[in-house]
């Protein structure tokens, strides 16, 4: 294999040198920069017993406490009970966060990539100052020689606002988090066009006052997002019907009322069919689509023929179980949930999937009611003054060929595209930076990613561990923990409008900075002081709380501040009037938007392929214990769970005569293989056409000492991305695996 | 299909997925317990009935093995402590209801006792090792010495055999506790189905004094006392067989775990084990080459004697390995 | 005084954050536990069922593992806690064979750990550490001698069932069904 200059280089490979070298790059950095920067009347970590947090293990973003030891050492996390995302418990990852501030596999200091005597390639520790002038100049050559439009950011997480302020000072707008293509985009896209607003996060669904809960592969309990779990236990408390729809027995189809083990890739056939049923039988709620609904009448002509019987023969769902859960929605209408999932990028025709979702809660009129969908609200916080950011003149999007018009962000997956030179643009995206995201195992295909890393001039990577992406990096910055940091004040939506602070707890372990004062050292050398106007995150907070009428002190106190709801409009009031945001102002059964894009203005089934002889397909989800890929080695969680297996219908597992606990590979259609082995779970819980894996797993950094080589990747497999047509999201469960049982000869598909 | 897993937190080592929290210790503890009892049972029992003539060696000889035997199983219960340096809270405590109490205090009380036993035969050992090593009877002279001239061991000495009768009594009674203690120290955990049986205080009972029965037949040099021995071995050897298939036809007629703990034996992974070395090598075989001695034929000594011992000790590490693997099921 | 659990099967969806929060709060080291999940899976695809439990010891009424204990280092406190006084352990394993669920394990200093109720916040009139974090309120702690408290009522009112009722060890965690 060649040597590209960009080789995947093994962050472990410094090994022991790492601590001695690192402790003097401590030191050394210590003299060059102001230690404590926290001065003035801010008050320090140390100061306080129990220190105030939101959780950054996920995206829920629960808000809590740190507790510390006699030692003065992070201990434990509990949550805040006055925070509506988490009422005072948080879900496990969020316990066990301790885990990421205790892995002692962190990134300890900056590395800076260098080619040693022989050509190969390594990193070098440096200081803090040092790395910054590197990433500083690398930055700047893209700039001068090809546009800062040139430069993308890749973010998921807190720090983003500062490197989005970063990159907007320098001018480009290429800002793209895979919270959204690979994610819930189709899902807002397909609210948007019904509802004319989206659902964001946390969803505003009224779990814990519904009568009905309809789960389409949203898999919450093992979908750990905190606020719905313990409003789905609140609404089996109040015996809530629950209707889950997954070709899996889930956790929460243990706990249904009805579990549709579907047919996978079948949902929208089912989701018609309800309309169906509930439309013939005159199951929707009249008066509400009479009064705020558009397009009724063509949607009962589109759905007449798709009867259960139709659907049957799709999804392998019987008709009388069809009729009979629509039946339990209408009883339950309004206060029923058809619940729109989050990770929703499938199959390609997601957000029609979704707008069929949308549709389906439009007609028993749960938008707006309780029971259904609250309408949230949230705190709105001034931000600070600064010059106005450049004007830019080109975009990710210019590569896109005019598609994805109706993305309402950025697609990651489309940036990655713009960075693929080609003959049909002018100019291709020659700089990354990438903050808390794992883009190798995030985005799927990673041979496209590699591809595209490959034509970059420049590339840092801001994280907290040496995870895959870091391989690839020019310079590695390592960020401190949420736990060691203030970040910006969290002001999510809710039932009532809070607000939470971060601030640190400990000082950071080694030598690692915020994405704050990353980002505000890498403006100062790159001559953008004016965009972080303040010395220290401490002040900028604080002037931005005392706009709303708190203080930085009061929230050191207090963590979590309700604010008040100013309207008492939680729900749609009787007869209301409202104006939606669509077209027509009404909640649009009939997309005039779509229409008017050239796509279905009401949702279609399309067949999408199905497994060949041989193989099965491959789905995958979360465990309760995991985060994706960042949780897999922190210590705590790794101790919960530290491998994946692949679950295999016992059917299909005598077939190929598999034992529970063998080892096996697995090879897609495309001949990609497993790098690592998995074990066999055999279990009734999944249909005997797929298998199913928890994504996260299959890590082969070898410097995450408890991650490394467990299990398989979900992402490596997915090869064959089925694109949305409207949005850009990456359907990512058309993809198929066969069994290998013995160890194949490994096929380098990284750098 | 009926599946159980553990979804998280257990996968503690010894614990999970299988209990094994008593290792080679605890098996050998038994063991040499069982022999010591056995042992010491048949010293005394032959003295305070007046027979030490016709039993010389089990009386006089043999016994200087328990004092070893109690040695070695004591230290091999204090390297299995896990918090050893506490290991003296165990002589803090007398728990009525703990086996382990109980084992311990015995051990503590007949190991003194034990070693005065073999110090008042001490010119007959001298005597017996004659043509053995030079260098043991050099240290049997040399014990010998101090107890003739240090003037306190020496009236020791004369107090014991003063009262060797109350002695032996004394050694009878605790002798009976530690064969049965060595016995009921693992029935007495309901929680392991396999133990969870009364036959298995006897068995262990029976089988510690087989092997004492088999120390003495090997080391007697007295025809008479070798075949009487060999004939005790053989009537023990009986009752074990007896107790081991009514312990199998006791499982099988009971609860489910205990069937199943049963059917680790009857087809399972210790059947191979337990019918083939311990009872076919270490009771059978033993057993039918004293019948041939009994009809006559020349059979080595040595060659039953220490199948039957090499049997206890197998039987002892198959029944605590064994053991910790059944368990309740729910 | 009679302390005890109930857990309830019909909402634990398995999370584990009641395992970590029993090793954070109880300093419990990395690949030990007190508490641990257990799923039961059965049927045949796609008539399924499944409970899924959070387990740890039962504070018995009838302790086999106090019982064994040859020092007294396992005891039984106020209200029915067993406990287990770490400088009295010897570490000798017989408690450990004497528990049916399992329940206890060699902490790597030597002595015998397992669950305490908590009994230092039950003491300050706090939740266990478990039943405090347990996202859907699964687990619920409190004195069955008070007819009033939410664990008597919930025994009330619902199905339970203890674990191996046939050991003979009166568990007092109770499995709402
Ligand atoms: N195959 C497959 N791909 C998927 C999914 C899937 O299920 N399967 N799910 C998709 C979905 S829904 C989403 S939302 C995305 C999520 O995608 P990502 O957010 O990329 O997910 P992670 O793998 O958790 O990667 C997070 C990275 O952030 C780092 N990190 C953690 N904390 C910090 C911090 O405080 N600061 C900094 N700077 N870095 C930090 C971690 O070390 C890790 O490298 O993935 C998508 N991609
Ligand atoms: N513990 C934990 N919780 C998390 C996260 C995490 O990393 N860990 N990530 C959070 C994030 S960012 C997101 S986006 C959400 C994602 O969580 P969700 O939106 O709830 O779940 P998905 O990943 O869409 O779906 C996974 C489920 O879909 C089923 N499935 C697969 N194919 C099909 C199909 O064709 N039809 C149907 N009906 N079902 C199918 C699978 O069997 C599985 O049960 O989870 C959030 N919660
Ligand atoms: S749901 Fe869990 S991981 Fe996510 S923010 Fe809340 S506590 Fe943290
Ligand atoms: S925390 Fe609650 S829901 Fe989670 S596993 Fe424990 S008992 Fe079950
Ligand atoms: S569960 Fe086990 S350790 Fe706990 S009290 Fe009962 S027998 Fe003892
Ligand atoms: S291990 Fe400790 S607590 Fe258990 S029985 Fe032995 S001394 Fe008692
Ligand atoms: S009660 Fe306390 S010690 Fe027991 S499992 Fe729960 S958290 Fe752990
Ligand atoms: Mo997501």
């Amino acid at each position: 294999m060649v040597k590209s200059r960009r080789d995947f280089i093994k962050i472990s490979a410094l090994g022991a040198t790492g601590v001695a070298v690192g402790s003097k790059y401590l030191f050394a950095d210590n003299s060059m920069l102001k230690k404590n920067e926290s001065k003035g009347p801010f008050r320090l970590p140390s100061d306080f017993k129990r220190t105030p947090t939101y959780c950054e293990v996920c995206f829920w973003k629960c808000a809590g406490w740190v507790y510390k030891d006699e030692k003065g050492d992070v201990q434990k996390i509990i949550g805040n009970s006055d925070d509506p995302n988490s009422n005072g418990r948080f879900c496990p990852r969020g316990t066990g966060g301790v885990g990421m501030y205790h892995d002692e596999d962190r990134l300890k200091t900056p590395l800076i990539r260098v080619t040693d005597d022989y050509g190969n390639q390594t990193y070098r520790e440096a200081s803090w100052d040092e790395a910054l002038d590197v990433v500083a100049r690398g930055l700047q050559k893209v700039i001068d020689e090809h546009g800062a439009e040139c430069i993308a950011l890749f973010t998921h997480g807190s720090g983003g606002k500062y490197f989005g302020n970063l990159i907007k000072a320098l001018g480009s707008h290429n800002i793209a988090a895979p919270s959204y293509a690979q994610c819930r985009g189709p899902r807002e896209v397909g609210f948007i066009a019904t509802f004319g607003e989206g659902l964001s996060s946390p969803e505003p669904t009224d779990i814990k006052n519904t009568d009905c809960l309809v789960l389409i592969g949203s898999h919450i309990g093992e979908n750990m997002h905190n606020g719905q779990v313990q409003e789905m236990s609140q609404a089996i408390d109040r015996g809530a019907t629950i209707i889950t729809v997954d070709p899996r027995y889930s956790t929460a189809a243990s706990k249904s009322k009805y579990w549709l083990p579907i047919k996978p890739a079948t949902d929208l056939a089912l989701l018609l069919a309800w309309m169906n049923v509930i439309i013939e039988e005159e199951l929707y709620d009249k008066e509400y689509v009479k009064k705020y609904t558009y397009g009724f009448d063509q949607l009962k002509e589109h759905v007449k023929g798709k009867t259960p019987e139709w659907a049957y023969g799709i999804t392998t769902i019987p008709p009388n179980v069809i009729r009979e859960t629509a039946r339990e929605m209408g009883k339950a209408s309004p206060a029923v949930i058809i619940h729109p999932g989050r990770h929703v990028t499938w199959y390609g025709d997601d957000t029609q999937r979704l707008r069929a979702v949308a549709i389906l809660n439009a007609l028993l009129g749960s938008w707006g009611r309780k029971g259904g969908f609250y309408k949230p609200d949230k705190a709105k916080l001034p931000s600070y003054p600064h010059p106005p950011y450049p004007e830019v003149e080109r975009s990710w999007k210019d590569a896109m060929g005019g598609k994805y018009d109706l993305a309402d962000l950025a697609l990651a997956n489309g940036v990655c595209d713009a960075t693929i030179p080609s003959v049909t643009r002018d100019c291709s995206i020659k700089a990354w930076i990438v903050n808390g995201t794992n883009l190798i195992e995030t985005l799927p295909d990673s041979r496209k990613t590699l591809e595209a890393i490959k034509n970059l001039e420049f590339i840092v990577v801001v994280d907290t561990m040496p995870m895959e992406i870091t391989g690839y990096a020019d310079v590695v910055l390592p960020e401190c923990t949420y736990l060691e940091r203030y970040d910006t004040i969290r002001a999510s939506q809710h039932r009532e409008p809070t607000i939470a602070l971060r601030m640190p707890a400990v000082e950071p372990k080694y030598n690692t900075k915020s994405a704050w004062w990353i980002a505000k050292h890498l403006a100062d050398k790159m001559g953008k002081s004016e965009y972080f106007p303040f010395d220290s995150l401490e002040e900028e907070l604080d002037w931005q709380l005392k706009k709303i009428g708190s203080s930085l002190e009061e929230m050191q106190r207090i963590g979590v501040k309700k604010l008040k709801r100013p309207y008492n409009d939680l729900y749609f009031a009787d007869g209301e009037d409202i104006e939606f945001f669509t077209n027509t102002g009404k909640i649009e059964l009939y997309s005039t938007t779509l229409e008017s894009y050239g796509f279905d203005p009401m949702p279609k089934y399309t067949a999408h392929p199905e497994p060949p002889e041989g193989f099965y397909r491959l789905i995958y989800g979360r465990a309760p214990m995991h985060t994706f890929t960042r949780t897999i080695n922190n210590p705590n969680l790794s101790d919960l769970m530290d491998t994946n297996v692949v679950w295999i219908n016992p059917k299909v597992a005598k077939t190929w005569g598999l034992d529970n606990g063998q080892e096996i590979y697995l090879k897609n259609q495309d001949g990609v293989i497993s790098e690592f082995p998995i074990k066999v779970r055999v279990t009734e819980r999944i249909r005997w056409d797929s298998v199913y894996m928890v994504h996260g797993f299959g890590h082969y950094k070898k410097g995450l000492s408890r991650a490394y080589g467990k299990g398989a990747s979900d992402s490596r497999l997915i090869t064959n991305v089925m694109m949305d047509p409207i949005m850009g999201g990456t359907g990512m469960r058309g993809n198929f695996v066969t069994f290998l049982t013995s160890k194949p000869e490994i096929k380098e598909v990284k750098s | 299909m009926k599946e159980e897993l553990f979804v998280s937190g257990r996968n503690i080592p010894n614990i999970d997925p299988v209990l094994h929290v008593w290792h080679w210790h605890i098996p050998l503890y038994l063991f040499l317990g069982g022999l010591a009892a056995g042992l010491i049972f048949f010293a005394t029992y032959f003295y305070v009935s007046g027979k030490t003539d016709k039993y010389p060696t089990a009386v006089k000889i043999a016994p200087v093995i328990a004092p070893f035997a109690i040695a070695i199983g004591l230290i091999a219960l204090i390297l299995d402590l896990k918090h050893t340096p506490y290991f003296w809270r165990l002589f803090t405590a007398f728990r009525l209801e703990s086996p382990m109490s109980w084992g311990a205090w015995t051990l503590g009380v007949i190991m003194p006792l034990s070693i005065v036993w073999p110090l008042i035969y001490i010119k007959d050992m001298i005597k017996y090792f004659q043509f053995g090593s030079p260098r043991i009877t050099a240290i049997l002279k040399w014990i010998d010495n101090l107890l003739e001239n240090v003037s306190i061991l020496k009236w020791a000495m004369d107090l014991a055999r003063k009262y060797q009768m109350a002695i032996a009594w004394a050694l009878f009674f605790m002798s009976i506790i530690l064969g049965v203690y060595t016995g009921i120290l693992l029935s007495a955990f309901n929680a392991r189905p396999l133990w969870n049986t009364s036959i298995l205080g006897p068995l262990f009972l029976v089988s510690g004094l087989s092997t004492g029965a088999a120390a003495v037949m090997w080391m007697s040099r007295h025809h008479f006392e070798q075949k009487q021995f060999s004939r005790f071995d053989l009537m023990l050897v009986g009752i074990e067989i007896f107790l081991i298939i009514h312990m199998f036809m006791g499982f099988n007629a009971s609860t489910q775990v205990q069937q199943q703990a049963a059917a680790m034996f009857l087809g399972g992974e210790f059947t191979a084990v337990f019918w083939g070395v311990f009872f076919t090598a270490g009771l059978v075989v033993p057993a039918l080459l004293e019948i041939m001695e009994l009809f006559g034929y020349k059979v080595p000594v040595f060659i039953p004697a220490f199948l039957i011992l090499l049997g206890g000790l197998i039987f002892r590490f198959i029944m605590v390995d064994a053991g910790q693997i059944t368990r309740y099921l729910y | 005084m009679r302390y005890a659990m109930a857990m309830d099967t019909a909402k634990c969806v398995g999370c584990s954050d009641c395992v970590v929060a029993c090793q954070t709060e109880n300093n419990v080291p990395i690949g030990f536990c007190r508490d641990w999940i257990v799923e039961n899976v059965e049927g045949t695809y796609p008539q399924l069922e499944m409970e899924i439990r959070s387990e740890r010891c039962n504070h018995c009424e009838n302790t086999p593992c106090v019982r064994t204990c040859p020092t007294g280092a396992s005891h039984v406190i106020e209200g029915g806690i067993v406990k287990v006084t770490h400088d009295e352990c010897i570490g000798c394993g017989a408690c450990i064979q004497a528990c049916p669920y399992d329940a206890r394990y060699f902490h790597p200093d030597g002595y015998v750990d397992k669950c305490t109720f908590c009994d230092h916040r039950v003491a300050e009139g706090l939740d266990t550490a478990c039943v405090s974090v347990c996202p859907t309120h699964s687990l619920t702690f409190g004195d069955l001698d008070d007819p009033q408290s939410p664990i008597s009522v919930l025994l009330r009112e619902r199905k339970w069932k203890t674990l191996v009722p046939e050991a003979g060890t009166q568990p007092q965690v109770y499995f709402l069904i």
